[in-house]
């Protein structure tokens, strides 16, 4: 059985509606027009034991609410879900000790206390013995390199050092499944870097499951190798990786620099020229011909430097999404909030 | 069980602490809370001056006080108060309702009303400590206003049975204060914005529990009525009991009352929390 089993899970919202204008919010006084809002329209979806699978999407297409879902917070409007046999919405303290939601949006810690008071808390919350909660503290503590910080109170520390804090506030129940809802938002690239690290050990040494949305694809890159997509509700891609570039890929990124650092004016006959910084020069190439430009542009020309990429994980993603044909194209304007990097 | 108390001894004791980072600002509000007491002693002196002359004799009643009873009668509101009135608890409730603070109790395996239960225990706690001083002083520079009681154990002081039914009436005032403004925090499970609403449970609060001035003043249909709702075993019912107001088979039927009081607002929270929870995860979170 798998740890996590979702059957054409759906859920819709009832949303106040209220056209623009004084007069439409003192017709709202009296009769309010509400809106059907379909988050997630019928997702199948399993994850098996020791899985680390990241879950990307635009905003609103129903990420957040299918970990609220997983996570019990909402029960759905139809469809099934099951996460180590427990169905979520019944929220059965026996399912609530066996995994944790961590946010990197919301604080779970005492503001004005030191973590390790909230860390007391929850071993009593959660019933960790005293001895396996000592160890679990001091492996967490030790691997994220706050130990010296246990005793500050949580408002005086960095955004990157409190995130550090509630991820082992989350862990120290030692989950056996785990959903991030954007852990690294808003983090410089030195903590996002550090947490990357931090996920990708703890999940080795302790195989648990997980299921991360993120709007960072080097936080994806770095942890996962199943990736799911979900858009306007439903999910269009589910696999590895590397498959999505294989499959929406179909383009390389040459990137070269002449020995002149000239840019001759007919490159446009090799490939789709790239905006870059010169000297240097950026072809955007069909992949089956990229061997024969290659030969080409090293027969015609000196060069000083030259390389062969994968289009950014981010322009894949858009493109697949201008090729899903059953989807709206109205709301790919909504794309480009996924893409932002940084 | 075991596990139970443990748990619950460690929400208070990191409430305490939380409530003694801010030392300061907690000293000077706690003090500044005796300002009101002062000039509502004075007041209560200019309204009987103003109706007998130089009125605060013995015989100068309103409605059965004299200028001191009354005082003595708005002092012991005040330490009923101490009890019952809980700041910021509806209030917060719906807060975390809003801001979805409130999945935390769905997700992690707690117990909502336990929890703040627990936190407002240590508020209450960390309050007296710092109060009983203040209280001591103004009680006892105003000790010859209280009235002699017979088998009393100090001159003003009830005897050891009033006693206790007075210590039994403050817990089920606090008691009674935290369920009545839980449930009404959960009101923002179904509407989100609640503050006229507590603004007006406020208002009817000051004047039906007895904390503006004695309701047995309250004429005919008023009197009936202040007295069918809860309201009054917040500040009233605890002051009259020490001041030997309510005896004997009226104390009992008081005592017994105010616990039914207690019980419908502990069952009136809970299904207001599973209702509310039932709603919020039906519409989204």
């Amino acid at each position: 059985m798998a740890t996590i089993e979702i059957e054409r899970l759906a859920k819709s919202y009832h949303v106040y509606q209220k056209s623009e204008g004084l007069a439409a919010s003192i017709r709202g006084l009296f009769r309010r027009q509400y809106r059907e809002v379909q988050a997630v329209r019928g997702i199948d979806l399993q994850l098996e034991q020791g899985e680390f699978v990241a879950f990307l999407g635009p905003n609103g297409a129903g990420k957040t609410t299918t970990l609220k879902l997983l996570s019990g917070v909402i029960a759905p409007t139809s469809g099934t879900a099951r996460v180590m046999g427990f169905v979520p919405w019944h929220r059965d303290n026996a399912y609530r000790r066996r995994f944790a939601l961590v946010m990197g949006q919301k604080n779970q810690l005492w503001w004005d206390l030191p973590a390790q008071e909230s860390f007391r808390l929850h071993q009593q919350i959660y019933r960790i013995e005293p001895d396996r909660f000592d160890r679990t503290r001091d492996e967490l503590t030790g691997m994220l390199q706050v130990r010296q910080l246990l005793s500050q109170p949580v408002r005086e520390l960095s955004l990157g050092e409190r995130m550090k804090m509630e991820l082992i506030a989350a862990l120290l129940h030692s989950p056996e499944v785990l959903f991030l809802d954007e852990p690294t938002i808003g983090l410089d690239v030195i903590a996002q870097h550090n947490i990357q690290n931090f996920l990708r050990d703890y999940q080795q040494r302790r195989r648990v499951t997980i299921l991360l949305t993120s709007h960072y694809m080097k936080d994806v890159v770095a942890l996962c190798r199943r990736v799911v997509i979900i858009a306007w509700g439903r999910i269009i891609y589910d696999g590895s990786l590397e498959g999505i570039i294989d499959r929406y890929g179909g383009h390389k990124v040459v990137s070269f620099q002449l020995a002149d650092g000239q840019i001759p004016s007919d490159l446009g006959r090799y490939g789709e020229m790239l905006p870059e910084k010169p000297p240097r020069a950026k072809l955007r190439v069909e992949r089956s011909v990229v061997t024969d430009v290659l030969g080409r542009i090293l027969a015609n020309h000196a060069i000083k430097d030259v390389s062969v990429e994968d289009p950014p994980l981010e322009q894949v993603i858009a493109e697949m999404f201008n090729q899903a044909d059953d989807l709206p194209k109205d709301k790919l304007a909504e794309v480009p909030e996924l893409l932002s990097e940084e | 069980m075991y596990a139970r108390v443990a748990t619950c001894w460690t929400i208070l004791r990191i409430s305490l602490e939380e409530r003694l980072v801010y030392r300061g600002d907690f000293a000077l509000g706690t003090l500044m809370r005796f300002l009101p007491i002062v000039t509502q002693m004075f007041l209560w002196m200019a309204v009987f001056d103003g109706a007998f002359g130089a009125g605060r004799g013995p015989g100068q009643q309103i409605a059965g006080y004299t200028c001191h009873s009354i005082i003595a009668y708005y002092l012991l509101t005040t330490v009923s108060r101490a009890f019952s009135s809980m700041p910021g608890l509806s209030s917060g409730i719906a807060r975390d309702i809003r801001d979805g603070t409130v999945k935390k109790y769905l997700i992690q395996p707690i117990d909502m009303l336990t929890f703040l239960m627990l936190n407002r225990v240590a508020h209450k706690l960390v309050y007296y400590v710092v109060a009983i001083g203040p209280f001591a002083l103004v009680f006892y520079l105003c000790r010859d206003f209280f009235p002699e009681h017979p088998g009393g154990l100090y001159p003003g002081w009830p005897d050891a049975a009033t006693l206790a039914a007075y210590f039994a009436s403050l817990l089920m005032a606090f008691l009674l204060g935290f369920l009545l403004e839980a449930t009404l925090g959960m009101i923002g499970f179904w509407f989100l914005e609640v503050s006229s609403l507590l603004f007006v449970y406020m208002l009817f609060s000051f004047f039906f529990s007895g904390h503006m001035f004695p309701i047995d003043l309250l004429p005919g249909i008023w009197g009936e009525l202040v007295r069918l709702i809860p309201l009054q075993y917040l500040a009233y019912f605890p002051a009259a009991v020490f001041l030997g107001k309510v005896t004997g088979p009226e104390l009992t039927h008081g005592l017994l009352i105010q616990f039914g009081w207690v019980v419908f607002f502990l069952v009136a929270a809970r299904t207001a929390f599973r209702r509310g929870v039932r709603r919020y995860s039906g519409f989204g979170g």
